[in-house]
This record gives C-alpha cells, sequence and structure tokens, in this order.
C-alpha cells in the first residue's frame, strides 16, 4: 500500500525535474499570469487602465495645448472643434489638455491615500486579528472612535485643520479610509486565524512572523487588496468633492472631480463636454474594480 | 501491537498530572462569568515510550481538549505535564518549543488544517523550515516524508490541498506531523472523517510508520473498533474525568466501569448471539457546566447509590491487576456502596 511502485504505464515526470519544479513553488506566477491571459475581460479592461495611466503621465505628449490657457473666444465649444477635439471648458480651456492633465491629479489623489491607509489599516487589521484579545480590543475599540465621524465629514474636519493643498487632502482621505480598512483586515485575519492550520503551524513551534508571512498572509491578502481598490474610485469622488469646498486641489489645477464641478453649470449648453470629466472618473474606477476583482481570482488557487 | 506491558514498567514518556481545563461560560453586556464549563478536570495519565494510547469517550467528554493542552495550543488552569521526565515550561525543564518539536497532532479535518494556498510539499516543509532547515533542505525531507505515506512526491509535493482526496490530504497531515521528527503523535479523530476502506489504509499507514520512526501514539476516538484495532492501552472519558484506563484487551474483556460497559455493549457487532437488546445508556452526557455531584456518571448509572453522590470516586488500581484502573465505587471494596468490592454486578 504505502510503497508506491516506480513502474507506470503512463509516462511521468522524472522525480528530479518534478522536484526541482516543486522548489521553485511550481511557477506560482506563472501560472497565475496564465490564467490572467485566459480572463479576455480582465485584460481589456488592464488595457483600458493603462492607457488612462498612461495618458496621464506623457500628457505634454499628447495635446499642443496648455491646460491652463483660457480663451472668452473659444468657450464651450462642443466636441469636434477644429483645435479642440473634445470641446472647451466654460473659460475656454482645451477640455482634451484638461482631461490628459488633470488624470495626473485624480489617479493619485485616488491611489496614494488608499495606499497609505492599507499600509497602516492592514498592518492595525491583521495585527488586531491575530493577537486577538487585549490588543485587538484596543486597536478595535480605537478605530470605532473614528467611525463616529462619516467619512467626509472626517476628510473635511482634517483639511480644514491642516489647511488646503494636495498633501493635506492625501493625508486627509488616508485617515479616512484606515478605519474600514482596519474593520475589514481585522476580519479576514480572525476568521483565518482559528483555521486548523494555523493551529498545526503554530504547533510546528513555528514563529510568529513566519506564520504570519506563510500562512496569515496569503490568506488575507486577496480580499482586503478587492477591498482597497473598490475605495480607490471613493477616493477619487471624495478628493474632488474636497476641491469643490475649497479644501482640495485648487483652481486652476485641472483635476476631474473639480472640472466636473466647474463644468456643472454648463450642463444646459454644452451637456456632452460637461459629462466628460465623470465619465473618466467612472471609467477609472471601473477599471480599478475590474482588474482588482480579476486578478483575485486568477490568484485563486482553488478555482 | 502488542507488548505494551513489558515496558509499562519503565519510566513513562509522557506524564501528566492533574491536567485541568475549565472554560468560564460568559454573557451580557458586563461579560459576567456565569458557569464553568469543567471541560478537563484533574486528568492523570502516563504514555510508555513506544505504545499507543487510545482514548474514548462521548463528543464533549474532553478528549480533544485534552489533545490541545497537551500541545499546549489551550493554556491549562493547572496541573502539569512532563516529557521524558521533565516538567515542560518548568525552570530549566524544556521550553514550548522543545516539547512541540517532540509532540505533533494531526487534526480530523484534513482540509482546514492545510493551508489552501500553499503546495502540500511546501506544508509539509514548513515544519523544519520553522525550525532553521534551509527552504531546499525542508523541501527535500518533505519529499522523503510524502515518499513514507505513499504519497510519490514527484506526483504530489506541487499540488494544493483541493487537488487531493480526503485520504490523500490525511496521508499528507501525517507526514506534515512527522517533518520535524517528533516522539508522540497525537492523532485527534485522524480517520473519523473518512470512509471506511480509505480510513482502513490509513490506520495501516499509521501502523507501518510508528514501527518505521518508532512512534509513541495518542489516538483519539469515538470509534470503538478502530481504537481496538489500534491501541495497546485504552483510556475512557467521561464529562472531562478519567473513569477507566488500562490494557485494551483487558478493557474489552473485562470492563469494570458502567460506563465502559455501556459503551462496548453500544458497539455493533457481528455476532447475531450478542446482539444489542436495549440500550444500557440513555440520553446525553449532562451539561458539563454543572457536573453532577461526587462520581459524574451517575445520573445515567443503573447502580448509582447515595454514596455516588456524595464521594467523587478516586481512579485506582483494582486489586488484581495493577495497570487497570477504574473511578467507581463499586470496583473497590469500602467505599460504602452495597456493591463494592465485588467484580461489579453480571
Amino acid at each position: 500500500m504505502v510503497s508506491t511502485s516506480s513502474e507506470t504505464l503512463l509516462t511521468l515526470p522524472t522525480p528530479d525535474a518534478a522536484l526541482t519544479r516543486a522548489r521553485h513553488g511550481r511557477g506560482y506566477w506563472k501560472n497565475v499570469w496564465r490564467r490572467l491571459a485566459e480572463d479576455r475581460i480582465t485584460i481589456a479592461v488592464m488595457l483600458v487602465l493603462i492607457a488612462i495611466i498612461l495618458s496621464a503621465v506623457l500628457a505634454p505628449y499628447l495635446t499642443p495645448h496648455d491646460p491652463m490657457k483660457t480663451s472668452v473666444f473659444a468657450r464651450l465649444k462642443p466636441i469636434g472643434t477644429a483645435g479642440h477635439w473634445l470641446g472647451t471648458d466654460e473659460i475656454g480651456r482645451d477640455l482634451w489638455a484638461r482631461m490628459v492633465y488633470g488624470g495626473r491629479l485624480s489617479l493619485l489623489c485616488g491611489v496614494l491615500p488608499v495606499a497609505l491607509a492599507l499600509v497602516v489599516g492592514g498592518t492595525l487589521g491583521v495585527v488586531a486579528g491575530y493577537a486577538g484579545g487585549v490588543v485587538n480590543s484596543a486597536i478595535m475599540r480605537s478605530i470605532d472612535v473614528l467611525y463616529a465621524f462619516p467619512s467626509i465629514l472626517l476628510a473635511i474636519a482634517i483639511c480644514g485643520i491642516l489647511g488646503s493643498g494636495i498633501r493635506n487632502t492625501i493625508l486627509a482621505l488616508s485617515v479616512t479610509f484606515i478605519p474600514p480598512l482596519v474593520r475589514i483586515s481585522e476580519a479576514v485575519t480572525t476568521q483565518v486565524r482559528s483555521l486548523d492550520f494555523v493551529e498545526a503551524a503554530r504547533a510546528s513551534g513555528s514563529g510568529t512572523a513566519l506564520l504570519l508571512r506563510y500562512h496569515v498572509l496569503n490568506n488575507v491578502l486577496g480580499p482586503i487588496l478587492v477591498y482597497a481598490t473598490s475605495l480607490i474610485s471613493i477616493s477619487i469622488i471624495l478628493a474632488s468633492g474636497l476641491s469643490f469646498l475649497g479644501l482640495g486641489v485648487s483652481p486652476p489645477n485641472p483635476e476631474w472631480g473639480l472640472m466636473l464641478n466647474n463644468l456643472r453649470p454648463a450642463i444646459w449648453v454644452n451637456p456632452v463636454v460637461a459629462a466628460l470629466p465623470g465619465v473618466m472618473i467612472f471609467l477609472t474606477s471601473m477599471c480599478f474594480n475590474l482588474t482588482s476583482d480579476g486578478i483575485r481570482q486568477a490568484m485563486d488557487v482553488r478555482l | 501491537m502488542s507488548g505494551a506491558s513489558s515496558r509499562l514498567s519503565g519510566p513513562p514518556l509522557l506524564s501528566v498530572r492533574r491536567l485541568t481545563k475549565h472554560f468560564p461560560v460568559r454573557g451580557g453586556i458586563f461579560k459576567r462569568t456565569h458557569g464553568v464549563v469543567q471541560a478537563v478536570d484533574a486528568v492523570s495519565f502516563d504514555v510508555q515510550p513506544g505504545e499507543t494510547l487510545g482514548i474514548v469517550g462521548e463528543s464533549g467528554c474532553g478528549k480533544s481538549t485534552t489533545a490541545r493542552l497537551l500541545m499546549r495550543l489551550t493554556e491549562p488552569d493547572s496541573g502539569e505535564v512532563m516529557f521524558d521526565g521533565e516538567q515542560i515550561g518548568g525552570r530549566g525543564g524544556p521550553s514550548l518549543r522543545t516539547l512541540r518539536r517532540n509532540i505533533q497532532m494531526v487534526f480530523q479535518d484534513s482540509y482546514a488544517s492545510l493551508n489552501p494556498r500553499l503546495p502540500v510539499g511546501m506544508s509539509v516543509a514548513y515544519g523544519p523550515f520553522a525550525h532553521g532547515l534551509r527552504r531546499a533542505e525542508a523541501l527535500d525531507r518533505a519529499a522523503t516524508l510524502l515518499e513514507a505515506v505513499g504519497l510519490e512526491p514527484a506526483l504530489y509535493a506541487d499540488r494544493y490541498p483541493h487537488e487531493l482526496s480526503g485520504g490523500q490530504r490525511q496521508r499528507v497531515n501525517v507526514a506534515r506531523a512527522l517533518a520535524i521528527e517528533p516522539r508522540v503523535v497525537i492523532l485527534d479523530e485522524a480517520v473519523s472523517a473518512l470512509d471506511k476502506s480509505v480510513a482502513a489504509q490509513v490506520l495501516n499507514l499509521l501502523v507501518e510508520l510508528k514501527e518505521r520512526f518508532r512512534l509513541t501514539y495518542l489516538f483519539i476516538s469515538h470509534d470503538l473498533g478502530v481504537v481496538r484495532y489500534l491501541s495497546d492501552r485504552v483510556l475512557v472519558m467521561y464529562l472531562g474525568k478519567v473513569v477507566e484506563v488500562g490494557p485494551v484487551a483487558e478493557v474489552w474483556e473485562h470492563p469494570r466501569h458502567p460506563y465502559t460497559r455501556a459503551l462496548l455493549a453500544a458497539m455493533p457487532t457481528m455476532d447475531p448471539s450478542r446482539r444489542t437488546t436495549e440500550a444500557l445508556l440513555t440520553g446525553d452526557p449532562p451539561n458539563p457546566i454543572n457536573p453532577p455531584s461526587g462520581c459524574r456518571f451517575r445520573t445515567r448509572c443503573r447502580f448509582a447509590e447515595d454514596v455516588c453522590a456524595r464521594h467523587e470516586p478516586p481512579l485506582q488500581s483494582s486489586a488484581d491487576l495493577r495497570d487497570h484502573a477504574i473511578a467507581c465505587h463499586m470496583v473497590h471494596a469500602g467505599t460504602g456502596h452495597s456493591l463494592a468490592g465485588t467484580s461489579g454486578p453480571a
């Protein structure tokens, strides 16, 4: 029963080759990439996302116009105007230029606060979830205090104290996103911690750091990351809200949220142009959500 | 599997003295303690090197808690565990890490006890890796052990748990438990979740591995047939207490505690002349939050008398056989029970 016969009719990989393969973890990332490549929707969405990011990075090469240059003669031109193919805004600035330049600040306001909050909140949550007991209570009850404020109010308050400006906006948004991220990561970690394989690893005399790395993190990171990417779109919208209140990005700097607010009155004159920044916010957040979902599925070895 | 009695005189490998774990039951807004579940109450036993000690009992009698206390996955309230003559966690004694190096455990749920995101080879290699072996060496050892449990490493080492069957997964768990070369392996319902034919294969594997690696087993199960097959000695638990312990053949032939008798009588038999006609044991065990006074079994015992409610029967060796101990007033002379000192009711 126990001694497995080595003479098999099937052609099997030679033990040596397979062992080497196993030693390198079967090319886990190669496997993930293969599954990702089969998922056409995710690939398409990722390409759109890359295009959006590239357009922001390469903005000066994509348009001859200065996004700040106003013109009283070319106000609210419709889409397809010669020289301004996406039209112009309420004070005659080229909309295409403002769209691609605006991506810089908008993407920054979307991604950076979430990334910062993920590092701080995720760490706190995993520590609380894994440690349990008093440590858990201390961390979670402190976070509950932040939960007492509606998130937008919290961001406004922090911005109000620190003063306006892009750096303070990012800081305020980061603080706003910490509580939900702590809560999510605490919940998934608590769930994973009580599973038998964590107990078994503990019973094998493993240190906490190694155990967290090999047994906890790879099981909690997926759901936390997916949740975090869903916050990116909220972050972009909150940042634009702060800009609208004069707490975030100050005009005339291009930023999608700010543009949306500024073009709002023009919706009766030129609705398509007025809606464009909103379309960009929607497109970007959709792309982030779908991409993270696709990556999570590709990374899930159980599927 | 026999011949354990010759070793019984030697020093025990694992010695448990008055091990106790009470879980407080909290409720209400202020988390006041409403009661205490006496999951394991003053349990003492010895495990000899090389033997298999079976632990049996109904659900909730404290079998698994005992295992977790031995592994220190749960901290005991009191009591001591001596390994190889030295007290664990005591001053100058071996550390918890040493204990965990020497005692390993196989859990019941073969799927939950493997990390779903690690290839099983890595799961097996993790123990040695955590104990300082280099990654490549640890994976080599994992390959050797997978081979030992009958899984061709070339085919299985890089698979994920969900790609294996229940029996294969439990083999991986056995390999994982053996990977850091323990001397004692606790098998907590290790084959209970497998179907019978697979369970039989895994049991045979366990017997073979025991010989090969000179292991000592603590075999926890509610399946009496399996315990009979694998164990040298058997320990019967009821509501957190040891009620009877002795060589398995002796306990099966001459069970002395009424609870053990009831358990054995409830076993399905292939012999029509020994058909079970009436249930010796009815109802559920009493609530362990408020266990009965005196003998905890008295509420379900047909022979219970006043003395059983007044005094808790100590676990004592029977008069005729030193390594067969029973906690019952009927067995020992001079306890005040009307059947005391006799061999019990016929």
